[in-house]
């Protein structure tokens, strides 16, 4: 098919005749321009067909041209799923139809449009499962149908971002009604963004000839100027309101980016959908909405075809007839449903252009050529009562059919904020009702469609958005409307079917009928069971016709029956865009540089990155092992940054602590540190940390790496309540921290403080002091979680780098080496000390991890004390518990569980092969029944192997706990 | 093609016509043995059991709504049993089994697919977990295993194994991971109740509970009032307040949670995937769509409406865990509304109130209990308050003693 289906220019307002572009559809070469859509190149080389439908694999082509239909949805290279009406066309791009097997012309699945009558709806709850197990084949077979396009599955994401707007005004919609909401709005000094879906402005000004004002053009063409000059106005081109979020936040999206805007007031001026008749056929290829047809010739300069029959519901498409007489399509006949005919204006134009014309009668039938590539012909009748036709046809030969049934609002955004559609029984159409103070509405989709009132409606909104943004007090005057642009029953059930209700799921008249006949009568039951609705286009022409068929079928009225819930988003939209650049972000210690340097494996703990242990992958138990035994030994460094840090200071810093942690603070002497433990309102363990007392009212606590933002949120959530006169800040991220470990550790330190004497008598275990190390003042705290003599040193996190370059150096005669979190872990372990969250689970309690010393309960109050007092009170049921195992045992893993007879009674939750003491050593729940030290407890360890490891005291090393205290 | 199919092909008229799934709406009764206020998956399968197994057939499910339209409507059709706890393991994994039966049961479809559920182990402490959840699951026979980063790329290829910047250390492999659809499994239950007997009232609202001298009497309605020997309530999501309603307070917050759906595309995979360091799970339907979800919104409400945040967050883990899904098209976005309880497990059995029976506290785990759920509150109505043994963890009288039954690991962003 070579011939042309251009018009000589200048037919065409979208189209930049100087400016071809190539381009591919299913391998064979066309010729478009820019400004095209991929399906206006299409159809103006005269290829109609663009998909095969969901169910039935019937061919299908454009219907609404306005990205509002499932029919053009194409590949596009490697995304799946395209809109070939929106798509614009780039030059050489490689386009291909979908849900075929074999070619789209030639689609060897093309048979399933004969098995309509053997696959009734639902048909696949009644079958393919018996016998048992049967499923599961048959489940293969109808997977391999599913879906529509074929996803990339190597494709990398590209760059797509978002910006956040924030303006008084949004108008959604620049047809007649938005462009004047738009400008009113600005004109009295609101700053508006409008937002059109369309690569211009003017909505149905842009195609349609509104016989009825004949000044239409020259009010675009001003209108046009106006919006595009305005400074107040910002406007949106190809971008898409995709939906309404509470309190006005809209994304919109544009090209490659996501806008979210914030308005004070939103005018939303969408429009209304076009919708179809139904009959036998209605899906051929050269049926369109009588829209489509006036965009074909307006907007792309497209004939739509030689010979057009025009089936009309309202006086809409008797204009779309005369459009295409003045094209020079002939026009076989106007089919007009309405037996008291259209206005009388419009029917003497028509007469006038000698165009057959018929009222009272329908299209009973398309007829299409072979295989039902398109339309070849139509099959006339008269209505002789709602929904039926007499016996007399009159066939119509045409290549084409514009049809109009009337229009429903685009109500999606406003029922996403609430707005509730009533149907109005006269009119024949549903309106939009109970919206939001902040959301307004204009135009078409206010049911408002002669030229002039969808202008003044547009200016009324805006007026009513300026008074509520108090830039006018001008009193909004009403619009009303009375036009009829719905037919009361344009729907025509065929004994043969194909008289299709939803065109994205194949779903026919009957369908929807005998959902309700067996049961399902409730417009969600009847999606839910016939698919109706759930297809691409989300019900934008199915869900009126479902509805009056539901209404008809259960005798009920259509307001009674409804739709069903619009959703976000309105348009679907790719992934892409909401996920944006998709920030992964991480956290670093001022030390980051170094760990590199020296080889650290780094491993995210809590979202920090943090080195697990210095040296090569391959080597990595040598390497931990050597890291132990150098702690041990002689003296190591640890970056401990991410140890959360709170400063809590005010005259009820003392009072706030004892509420907050288990722990009594009251007698707590400056310049000490002490153990702190919280318990959450169930009395489980939550954390735990060291607290040092600055001054009488000033503490300065830690908290777990993966902990401190909790433990911090929560502070502040009860000193909400508590109104205590305290200042709380997370102070994790200012200090840069080194933990110095081992016994050389004082010797390293000593040269790097001034003010600060080390010696065990002046700078005991578990004081505090302040000073200054390396010439920076610094918080030591002599502390150790590793069981030997230690120091840990927090400084200003932005001079952590140069301690821990002096560090080294100090260190070298002392042949000083970092340690990672592998190698603390296992000291630790030898400690006997429990890690929250490791050690601890959503159950543990105090008394189940010998942790009820820390539980002064000479005071009055702390988060969780009564929950305690009730657990502790009961038979204690599980303990945690140290074991060890010869090295010659399988050594448990960390989740391995521990027995009783045939019943779990706990799980290992730390294990290691310990270097020091050279054997397997861990901690366990146990039943209580066997935590004695002594007892042996059978652990199934991988691979189902049990072995028996024996109970003993914590710690596992240095048990007369001399070594931290040197 | 099957033989029903073709049976039905042939014959002329609407085939399913003459034995309507369900039956047309009829008047309250003033008086029922059991009046079930909830007909999403749980009341059903209740009155269902109570009609099979019992012979208890005067029966009435009351629902303020349509029929299962809750969040029998709204869930992701996730069944599992890969749970942490031995009480939740036992629960679960009977629940599965029946799941694999119900459609020859039902003479209903409910497309129950076996497609395994792969969890994402993206931190050593995942590790520790995963594998005490697979050593429980295979005590109690479960088929689930810990698997390395081979075994996940054979298993998912279009999987990013650095998701995030969180390498995939290993994957909680849980075979008996399935989907089905979810509706139908509502309908089956329904056919199979009111072919015995039992009425479904659909938009039925329960006003008020009549509570005298401690003791459940009947319901106030739209309708009028009903009487009742035994009330049970199951409407996850409303739980605690129809409670107040009868008069006691249920340790439950409720928030919403979301989920959404892309456009379909030719089916690429198979198992569930599920990542809790990310928050996202991610299937594809039947029909071809991928379902994506993540964790509940941050705040307690009970708005169905959906959000942008939570969109932006799910799909930009998503797109991390599947980065070509980039260019995947999303169609639809929901919610609903999730009971949670402090430590994850439901509220089953009696209640402060006589005869009235509590089915509730269904977080994000109520879809896959459906079946033993229904089977065990059938049980404790027909025996007259003896709770079955499945179910006595679940009392809510376990938040006096502190006694939970903590799955608070298992069931983040996995559902």
């Amino acid at each position: 098919m070579n011939e042309s289906f251009r018009f000589d220019a200048p037919v065409g307002t979208l189209i930049k005749r100087d400016k071809p572009l190539i381009f591919e559809f299913e391998g064979k070469q066309y010729q478009g321009y820019e400004g095209d859509t991929l399906a206006s190149a299409l159809l103006a080389n005269g290829q109609w067909m663009m998909s095969r439908s969901f169910k039935y694999h019937r061919p299908r082509g454009p219907l609404t041209l306005a990205g509002q239909d499932a029919n053009t949805l194409v590949q596009l290279g490697g995304e799946p799923n395209v809109l070939a009406d929106r798509q614009l066309l780039t030059g050489n791009e490689a386009v291909f139809g979908q849900n075929y097997v074999g070619s789209l012309e030639n689609d060897r699945d093309a048979y399933m449009d004969k098995l309509g009558r053997f696959l009734p709806v639902g048909f696949y709850y009644r079958s393919f499962f018996r016998p048992l197990g049967i499923w599961d084949s048959w489940e293969k077979l109808i997977r391999k149908k599913a879906g529509l396009g074929v996803a990339d599955l190597d494709f990398q994401p590209e760059y797509y971002d978002k910006k956040y707007l924030f303006h008084d005004v949004a108008v959604i919609g620049a047809g007649a009604a938005g462009l004047t909401a738009a400008l009113t709005a600005a004109n009295a000094g609101a700053k508006v963004i409008l937002v059109e879906e369309n690569p211009n402005l003017g909505g149905a000004l842009a195609y349609h000839q509104f016989t009825e004002n004949e000044f239409s053009g020259e009010l675009y063409q001003r209108l046009l100027m106006e919006v595009e000059d305005h400074k107040n106005i910002e406007v949106f081109l190809n971008a898409t309101c995709n939906a309404w979020f509470v309190d006005n936040y809209l994304p919109i999206i544009q090209g490659k980016r996501m806008y979210k805007a914030r308005v004070k007031q939103c005018i939303v001026a969408t429009g209304s959908l076009e919708q179809h008749v139904v009959f036998r056929n209605n899906d051929l290829p050269g049926i369109v909405m009588s829209s489509a047809a006036e965009r074909m010739m307006a907007l792309y300069g497209i004939r739509p075809g030689h010979a057009a029959v025009v089936l009309a519901g309202n006086d809409h498409a008797l204009n779309t007839a005369l459009m295409l007489k003045q094209h020079d399509v002939e026009v076989k006949a106007v089919i007009d449903m309405r037996s008291e005919g259209g206005d009388k204006r419009v029917l003497s134009a028509l007469f006038e252009q000698d165009i057959p014309y018929k009222a009272g009668y329908t299209v009973y039938e398309a007829i299409g050529q072979k295989k039902n590539k398109h339309i070849k012909a139509v099959d006339v009748r008269a209505i002789i009562a709602s929904g039926e036709v007499g016996e007399d046809s009159e066939i119509i030969e045409c290549d084409m059919l514009c049809m109009s049934a009337g229009f429903m609002p685009t109500y999606q955004l406003l029922c996403q904020a609430g707005g509730k559609l009533a149907y109005d029984d006269a009119q024949a159409r549903f309106r939009i009702e109970n919206l939001p103070a902040n959301l307004h509405i204009a135009g078409a989709v206010n049911s408002i469609h002669s030229l002039d009132a969808v202008i003044a409606d547009g200016r009324r909104a805006a007026v009513n958005v300026l008074n509520l943004l108090s830039l006018s007090t001008e009193k909004p005057e009403l619009v009303e409307c009375k036009l009829k642009t719905n037919f009361d029953w344009p729907i025509f059930k065929h004994p043969k079917g194909k008289d299709f209700v939803d065109f994205d799921e194949d779903l026919q008249v009957k369908d929807i009928i005998n959902s309700t006949r067996i049961g399902y009568r409730d417009v969600q039951l009847v999606k839910r069971y016939s698919t109706v609705g759930m297809g691409p286009s989300q019900g934008r022409h199915s869900a009126l016709p479902t509805a009056r068929l539901i209404a008809k079928a259960t005798d009920r009225s259509v307001n009674e029956t409804g739709v069903t819930t619009a959703r976000p988003p309105f348009a679907p939209e790719k992934l892409a865009h909401l996920a944006g650049r998709g920030f992964s972000p991480t956290k670093r210690t001022p030390m980051h540089q170094r760990h590199l340097e020296l080889g650290g494996q780094m491993i995210n703990v809590g979202g920090w990155q943090r080195p697990a242990y210095y040296g090569a992958t391959e080597q990595d138990k040598t390497s931990i092992y050597n890291e132990v035994k150098h702690v041990r030994n002689h003296v190591g460094i640890m970056d401990v940054s991410t140890l959360g840090g709170i400063d809590v200071r005010g005259p009820d810093t003392v009072e706030f602590l004892n509420r907050i942690y288990t722990v009594n603070f009251t007698k707590q002497p400056i310049n000490q540190t002490r153990y702190a433990m919280m318990v959450n309102e169930h009395g489980v363990m939550s954390d735990d940390g060291i607290a040092a007392r600055l001054a009488d009212d000033y503490f300065y606590l830690s908290a777990t790496t993966s902990g401190v933002d909790r433990v911090f949120r929560d502070m502040k959530k009860w000193n909400a309540q508590w109104q205590l006169d305290v200042d709380i800040a997370n102070v994790t991220t200012a200090f840069a921290k080194i933990n110095v470990a081992g016994p050389d550790a004082r010797k390293v330190l000593e040269n790097l403080t001034g003010d600060i004497d080390l010696s065990a008598e002046a700078f005991p275990y578990l004081a505090y002091r302040e000073g200054h190390v390396i010439g920076v003042p610094a918080r030591v705290l002599r502390v150790g979680f590793v069981g030997e003599l230690s120091f840990e040193v927090h400084v200003p996190a932005r001079f952590g780098e140069a301690l821990w370059d002096a560090l080294v150096d100090a260190g070298k005669p002392f042949n000083l080496k970092p340690f990672g979190v592998s190698s603390q872990r296992i000291l630790r372990l030898e400690k006997g000390h429990f890690l929250i969250s490791q050690d601890t689970d959503g159950m543990t309690h105090p008394g189940e991890i010998d942790m009820t010393w820390a539980l002064k309960v000479n005071k009055p109050f702390f988060v969780g004390n009564r929950s305690v007092d009730i657990v502790l009170a009961q038979q204690q049921k599980r303990k945690l518990v140290a074991f060890t195992l010869p090295t010659s045992t399988s050594k448990p893993e960390e989740g391995n569980l521990v027995l009783k007879g045939d019943a779990i009674s706990g799980n290992v939750t730390s294990c290691d092969y310990s270097p020091t003491l050279d054997s397997t050593i861990g901690l366990a729940y146990a039943d209580i029944d066997q935590s004695r030290v002594g007892q042996t407890i059978p652990i199934r360890v991988d691979g189902g192997e049990v072995v028996n490891a024996t109970i003993v005291q914590r710690p596992f090393y240095d048990a007369s706990e001399q070594r931290q205290e040197l | 093609m099957p033989f029903a199919l073709l049976k039905y092909g042939l014959k002329d008229d609407f085939p399913f016509e003459k034995d309507p799934d369900l039956p047309l709406p009829t008047d309250l009764k003033r008086h029922y043995d059991v009046v079930i206020i909830g007909a999403g998956g749980h009341g059903l399968a209740t009155a269902y059991y109570l009609a099979k197994y019992h012979g208890i057939t005067n029966v009435a499910i009351l629902e303020m709504g349509y029929l299962a339209g809750g969040n029998m409507a709204r869930n992701t059709a996730v069944i599992r049993s890969n749970y942490l706890t031995s009480e939740g393991v036992s629960f679960y994994s009977e629940s599965v089994n029946m799941y694999k039966g119900l459609a020859n049961e039902f003479d209903f479809n409910i497309m129950y697919s076996r497609r395994g559920q792969l969890t994402l182990a993206q931190s050593e402490a995942a590790v520790r977990g995963f594998r005490q959840r697979s050593e429980v699951n295979k005590h109690f026979d479960g088929d689930t295993d810990l698997i390395g980063p081979d075994d996940i790329r054979q298993l998912v290829p279009t999987l990013n194994m650095n998701a995030g910047g969180l390498p995939v250390l290993a994957g909680l492999w849980h075979r008996d991971g399935a989907t089905a659809r979810h509706d139908a499994i509502a309908w089956g239950y329904a056919k199979g109740a009111t072919q015995r007997g039992v009425e479904i009232h659909q938009q039925t609202e329960v006003t008020d509970v009549i509570v005298e001298n401690g003791r459940a009497t009947g319901v106030k309605t739209n309708r009028g009032q009903v009487n009742a020997g035994v009330i049970i309530q199951a409407v996850a999501g409303r739980s605690s307040l129809l409670a107040a309603k009868a008069g006691f307070r249920m340790p439950i917050t409720s928030y919403p949670l979301q989920a959404m759906v892309t456009q379909p595309v030719k089916p690429f995979l198979d198992p569930l995937v599920s990542s809790p360091a990310l928050h996202c799970y991610v299937q594809q339907t039947g029909r071809g769509e991928i379902v994506l979800g993540g964790g509940s919104d941050p705040y307690p409400l009970y708005s169905t409406r959906s959000t942008l945040p939570m969109k932006e967050e799910v799909l930009t883990n998503a797109v991390k865990l599947f980065p070509f899904m980039a260019n995947l098209r999303l169609l639809r976005q929901w919610g609903g509304i999730a009971d949670m309880t402090s430590d994850y497990s439901p509220i089953m059995g009696i209640s402060p109130v006589e005869n009235y029976y509590l089915d509730a506290g269904w977080g994000t785990w109520g879809f896959k209990a459906t079946p033993i759920a229904g089977k065990t509150m059938a049980e404790l109505v027909a025996s007259g308050g003896i709770v079955p043994d499945l179910i006595k963890p679940f009392s809510m009288e376990r938040f006096n003693r502190f006694v939970q039954v903590n799955e608070m690991g298992a069931t983040a962003a996995s559902h």
